[in-house]
């Protein structure tokens, strides 16, 4: 009889290997996502026609099945984790996209107005005053997708063992070892509630200048008991 | 006033979609006074102020800083030459109250240590106390939020100073408090102020001089208060005046002049003799002063019980006016809301110098009048309802 932890030597991975690469797995996507996003919303709180469009291409993405990117992909960057990756980044635009053009938008006309009037450049106003003003409505944003994102990554399972702790649901079945399954759900409910209350500290961290009463503001923040926990003990 | 600091010349802008906000405006606009864009919302005023700082450029016409085009020079050097203030402030809230005004200090390439000096400074220039430096705006009233915006309007001393409704937002107590700050500051440090607002009240108060709008953006009337309130160009700006024009146009004359009685005063340990000299007919009334020579209050005679007279049984005098800095119309304001119809006139140190009768303040008012005729602009009117500051500025 094996333990909870023990994991087929299959895998090449120990847990926590399995964890390491599930991490990188789920939050370089959305990181990648991020760094597309940035522009592109900007692109679309400049130019409003844009929105409408660029919101319906993410929305179709989204909506196509992973399985069928692996295939497009898999001819290209083979049974790699790239290939796990590179759908889930286009995912997180379907969140990322619309959290920030509604933070930036969400900045008041009169402030912009005043830094326009004080000689702020266009560039200079954007990353001065518009984006740290977006914040709270991209970690918003960011917590959504990071949460998705970890959860999605068993997909990777597909290809071959690229879905990290998600192999361990082909396993149990396999090895008939149950315990691996409720292993890889358990683990992956941890992680997801790990880096969700790690965004919820970066996010108190950067604004100090927020009411704490607040939050509703930002109607995308549903408090949970530990972001309510933890905003307690940093108060 | 040194000479034309801005001059808008011809000046007209109609959007893309056709409004036409500003029609053919031409206004010459004072050095180190405060000149106000008055009129109804939506007569162009916010537009014509955000010509002079090019967030707005205009369709035809052409806009002067002491001489030479804005268009001349790079649109952020301009803007950073001149201060903005507007409603709400527009903080911006990401930043404590310091960095908000260390702003413009900052992009002009000061060090943080030095902005941020020189942001304590102004916070002690417009009264915020210096604790808040390291608050957050959100955490301030309006009021203060409005002292905010305008210490960060003149953390780097810019000759010119926009503001547009600044004070709009603030409750009457609070305005009239930064009305107030905004006169003596101004006094301190001789800035060219445009200033946006749709109540005349406050156009009156503030302007050295005063362009009326109407819609459409067509310059009604550009004059001193005084003038406009003497002698209105048209209905219209007549109308925008508002029904007591006349009163307020005693603001700005002077009661210096005023004819004073001494004799209807009697200090609270008065004798027997010193009240039976004083009630010489003349009034009805008594003035009770203090060993201090500070109205007590009004009595008549006869109730009045020598060597001992109680202060709480006297009549209540009222509001004093002081001759030397108020105006007719506080004067009159005084006589008025007292009890006996006299007002009491005091010197700067609160003692009483004299009282003097409705009637009086009446005569005197018709001789106002009669020295500058009604339909004739006041030349270099008094501001006198502008309170202490206000003197320098007049000087200046
Ligand atoms: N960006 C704009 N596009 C079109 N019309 C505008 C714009 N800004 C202002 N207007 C119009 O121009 C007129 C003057 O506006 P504004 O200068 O804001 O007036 P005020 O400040 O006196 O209330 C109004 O009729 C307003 O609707
Ligand atoms: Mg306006």
């Amino acid at each position: 009889m094996s333990g909870f932890f023990d994991i087929p030597s299959d895998l090449q991975h120990s847990w926590l290997g399995l964890v390491g690469l599930h991490l990188r797995e789920a939050l370089l996507p959305v990181l990648a996502g991020l760094v597309v996003s940035l522009p592109l919303a900007q692109l679309c709180v400049r130019l409003r026609w844009l929105y409408p469009p660029v919101l319906w291409v993410t929305t179709v993405l989204y909506a196509i099945p992973s399985l069928a990117f692996f295939v497009l992909l898999i001819d290209y960057t083979g049974q790699t984790e790239l290939t796990v990756m590179i759908p889930l980044t286009v995912y997180s635009l379907v969140v990322l996209v619309p959290a920030i053009v509604d933070g930036v938008r969400s900045v008041p006309q009169e402030t912009l107005a005043a830094a326009t009037a004080m000689g702020f450049g266009p560039v200079r106003r954007y990353f001065q005053v518009q984006l740290p003003i977006a914040v709270p409505a991209v970690i918003a944003g960011l917590r959504v997708a990071t949460v998705s994102s970890i959860s999605l990554v068993s997909v990777g399972a597909l290809i071959g063992n690229q879905g990290a702790l998600g192999n361990l649901i082909n396993d149990a079945n396999i090895y008939n070892r149950p315990e691996l399954a409720v292993n890889a759900v358990l683990s992956m409910a941890a992680l997801a509630i790990l880096a969700d209350v790690l965004l919820v500290a970066v996010r108190l961290l950067l604004t100090p200048w927020m009411p704490r009463a607040g939050r509703r503001k930002q109607p995308a923040d549903v408090p949970d008991p530990a972001t309510a926990a933890l905003e307690d003990a940093v108060r | 006033m040194f000479g034309v600091l801005i001059r808008i010349d011809s000046v007209t802008k109609r959007y893309p979609d056709g409004t036409v906000a500003v029609d053919r405006l031409s206004l010459d606009i004072p050095d180190r006074s405060i000149t106000v864009l008055v009129g109804p919302s939506g007569c162009g005023k916010t537009t014509t102020l955000r010509m002079i700082n090019r967030m707005v450029e205009p369709t035809e016409g052409t806009i002067l800083l002491d001489g030479k085009d804005v268009t001349q020079q790079p649109v952020n050097t301009l803007r950073r030459s001149m201060g903005y203030v507007i409603q709400n402030a527009g903080l911006f809230q990401h930043r404590t109250i310091l960095d908000n005004i260390a702003t413009v200090p900052r992009l002009l390439g000061w060090g943080k240590d030095r902005a941020r000096g020189r942001a304590r400074e102004l916070m002690e220039r417009v009264g915020l106390d210096a604790a808040l430096a390291k608050r957050y705006p959100y955490q301030l009233s309006g009021g203060q939020q409005q002292r905010v915006g305008v210490a960060r309007a003149l953390a780097a001393d810019p000759p010119v100073l926009l503001m547009d409704e600044p004070f709009s937002a603030v409750d009457p107590v609070v305005r009239k408090g930064l009305q107030d700050e905004l006169l003596r500051i101004q006094a301190e440090l001789g800035k060219t102020i445009v200033f946006v607002t749709h109540d005349i009240d406050e156009a009156v108060k503030l302007g050295t001089m005063v362009a009326v709008l109407r819609t459409g953006g067509r310059l009604a009337q550009y004059a001193p208060p005084a003038e406009l309130l003497s002698a209105p160009a048209d209905a219209f700006v007549e109308d925008f005046l508002g029904a007591d024009r006349g009163i307020r146009r005693l603001s700005f004359f002077p009661a210096t002049d005023l004819a004073l009685l001494t004799t209807p005063i009697v200090a609270v340990d008065a004798t027997a003799e010193q009240i039976a000299a004083r009630a010489t007919g003349e009034t009805p009334y008594l003035l009770v002063t203090g060993l201090d020579g500070r109205p007590l209050g009004w009595s008549a005679p006869h109730e009045l019980t020598a060597g001992s007279i109680d202060p709480g049984r006297l009549l209540s005098h009222g509001r004093p006016f002081v001759p030397g800095t108020d105006s007719l119309r506080a004067a009159l304001d005084c006589a008025v809301l007292s009890p006996t119809g006299w007002a009491v006139a005091v010197g700067a140190d609160g003692r009483v110098t004299g009282v003097v009768s409705q009637q009086t303040i009446a005569e005197a008012i018709r001789g106002a009048h009669a020295a500058v005729p009604a339909d004739a602009p006041a030349a270099a009117p008094p501001s006198l309802s502008k309170g202490g500051p206000s003197d320098a500025k007049v000087a200046g």
